[in-house]
């Protein structure tokens, strides 16, 4: 099992980047510690800025810092980021389309047992529906990796949203197929597909192993980039299959499933089932228990397209 | 500065066509707030149309948005904008000339509208500046009901822990909001003990003086260490009896008649100006 977080691998390629790129600056919300972003910050003090428990100000700073030539990674736990600052983002950020990277730590329901006050499952609906904003959520450490990399190469406004515990590899070092704003296939099926982002996409290919020894096949898509959505995957993996399941750790509102259900809908009409949080404030526990008591785990997702395909 | 303040009335009019162009704007704040503006654009900051990226330039924010009119009557005359385009376009069907600061235009540095962003991102422009080692300095302008925004107080606790003595911000104090007096709405008591109990360095001067707003703006880029707060006194809807400190002037569009007593108002005053 894995023991990297994603954020931790977030911290090491700024780092590492850093080290040359005196314009990469990181801010955080007294969430240096939660964020893993307390080495950045020790290494590299001058590119570091602290803005005490204040969401709205650290927006708002990054993108007076990127204004004037910074590449600023703003980091805050995702509850936070994506509703105290949410019009910072929007306006500071998206509007005036200044290059803040907005890192949305401890994201969907990470912090399981510390209340609704803590979950951020209404971040992709939030944040996508904001002009100009992208939105990603890395399925693991690799992928994390791949995607900070890419987004170091441009100026452009991001949201990307992590969990706080380490979480399964889906790819290892060598095998990590990565296109930006291209969704990866991981599993191809005919008889369905599961269409997951983020924490989802682990139990999605758990699942997958468990249909095929039923007989059933089918395509897994890792949709990291929930905005832009890759939409060509999705139609070229809907069409033609009686069943499209999409999995993630969210609302069931504006989030993955509602734009594959767009795009879906619009293309190739075929049915979709959205597995998703309830629109309800979730029951308290670690995460797997959670996504256990809300069936979002390969028992859950395989009962669902077994169902579905009857 | 006898010539700015004679220049401001000539602003004041384009102001005022803009407004009766455009069916619509803000017309008391841009009257207090335009002394404000050209004394930084006239007076204080380095700042040019030929070079209007120069990583040296000093930076501006109008963090109170909603005085956009009075802004592009300034960046017309200091040569970003045309006034006839402003005229013709500003809040029409798919123009970039809208009601509040656009950063798609020349010489307007960052989106603003909603209240409370102006000086949170200036800090982020003075921390640029530090990190960077340039010595350009960094302003922005606030309304006085805009510091009931809490993203304001964070940003004024956040300036002074940086230290940053880059940066300049404006209260256009001109004791108005839409719904009626700012005391009587949410008071700003004490205001200058306010700032200074955030280690501030506060200047309370007449913001419609161009002598002593200058002075303030001097002062300013000599205190070491510490942020500068311009507490502007002003008067909303300055320069016309019409329109001073009346509340429903917030965002009235002058009738004809109204339109030719302030423009009468406003030549009065600039004639008293040159003949003094």
């Amino acid at each position: 099992m894995n023991k990297v977080p994603n954020r931790a691998v977030i911290c090491d390629v700024l780092m590492e980047h850093a080290k040359t790129d005196k314009d990469i600056t990181v801010l955080c919300s007294d969430s240096r510690g939660s964020a893993s972003l307390a080495p950045f910050a020790e290494a590299f003090p001058e590119q570091f800025v602290e803005v005490g428990i204040a969401e709205q100000n650290l927006v708002s700073i990054a993108a007076g810092l990127a204004k004037c030539g910074k590449k600023t990674y703003a980091a805050s736990p995702a509850c936070f980021l994506s509703t105290r600052s949410y019009e910072q983002a929007k306006v500071d950020v998206a509007y005036s389309n200044t290059n803040v990277k907005l890192i949305g730590i401890s994201g969907g329901i990470s912090y399981g047992s510390l209340g609704m006050s803590h979950h951020s499952a209404q971040d992709i609906a939030a944040m996508s529906a904001v002009p100009n904003m992208r939105v990603y959520l890395p399925s693991d450490r690799h992928q994390t990796k791949h995607l900070v990399e890419a987004l170091l190469q441009d100026e452009k406004p991001a949201y990307i949203r992590v969990g706080r515990n380490p979480v399964e590899d889906i790819y290892t070092e060598e095998n990590c197929p990565f296109e930006m704003d291209k969704a990866t296939i991981l599993e191809k099926g005919e008889d369905a597909v599961l269409i997951a982002c983020g924490e989802m996409v682990a139990p999605c290919v758990e699942a997958a192993v468990l249909l095929k020894e039923k007989g059933i096949r089918v395509s897994v898509v890792d949709m990291y980039c929930a905005k832009p959505l890759d939409a060509e995957t999705v139609v070229n993996e809907a069409k033609g299959k009686k069943l499209v399941v999409t999995v993630e750790e969210h609302a069931p509102f504006g989030g993955l499933g509602a734009m594959v259900s767009q795009v879906v809908g619009r293309e190739c009409p075929t049915k979709v089932i959205n597995l998703a949080l309830p629109d309800a404030p979730v029951v308290s526990g670690t995460s797997r228990e959670v996504f256990d008591y809300y069936g979002l785990n390969a028992a859950g997702i395989v009962e669902t397209v077994v169902r579905n395909l009857q | 500065m006898k010539e700015l303040e004679i220049l401001s009335y000539d602003l004041r009019k384009d102001v005022v066509d803009i407004i009766m162009a455009g069916k619509g704007g803000h017309i008391g704040g841009d009257m207090s707030v335009l002394d404000i503006l050209v004394t930084l654009y006239f007076k204080q900051m380095n700042i040019s149309p030929e070079n209007p990226e120069d990583p040296d330039r000093d930076l501006f924010v109008l963090s109170k948005g909603h005085s956009v009119e009075a802004y592009y009557a300034v960046l017309c005359a200091k040569g970003f904008l045309n006034l006839e385009t402003v005229k013709k376009e500003f809040s029409r069907f798919n123009t970039k000339y809208i009601g509040h600061p656009n950063n798609k235009l020349p010489g307007i540095e960052m989106n603003s509208g909603s209240l409370g962003h102006g000086l949170p991102v200036c800090i982020g422009m003075a921390l640029a500046g530090k990190m960077n080692h340039r010595d350009y300095r960094v302003y922005t302008v606030m309304g006085d009901g805009e510091l009931a925004e809490g993203s304001v107080w964070e940003a004024v606790m956040a300036a002074s822990h940086y230290k940053l003595d880059n940066l300049c911000a404006v209260v256009d104090r001109n004791r108005l909001q839409i719904s009626g007096c700012t005391e009587a709405v949410m008071s700003h008591k004490r205001l200058k003990d306010r700032f200074e109990s955030f280690d501030w360095h506060v200047i309370s001067v007449n913001g419609n003086d161009y002598e002593e707003l200058n002075a303030a703006f001097e002062e300013a880029k000599t205190v070491k260490g510490m942020p500068t707060m311009i507490i502007a006194n002003t008067i909303k809807g300055y320069g016309s009896a019409v329109m001073e400190n009346k509340a429903n002037w917030h965002h009235k569009v002058p009738t004809q008649e109204e339109y030719e007593q302030i423009i009468a108002d406003f030549q009065k005053r600039k004639e008293a100006l040159l003949h003094e």
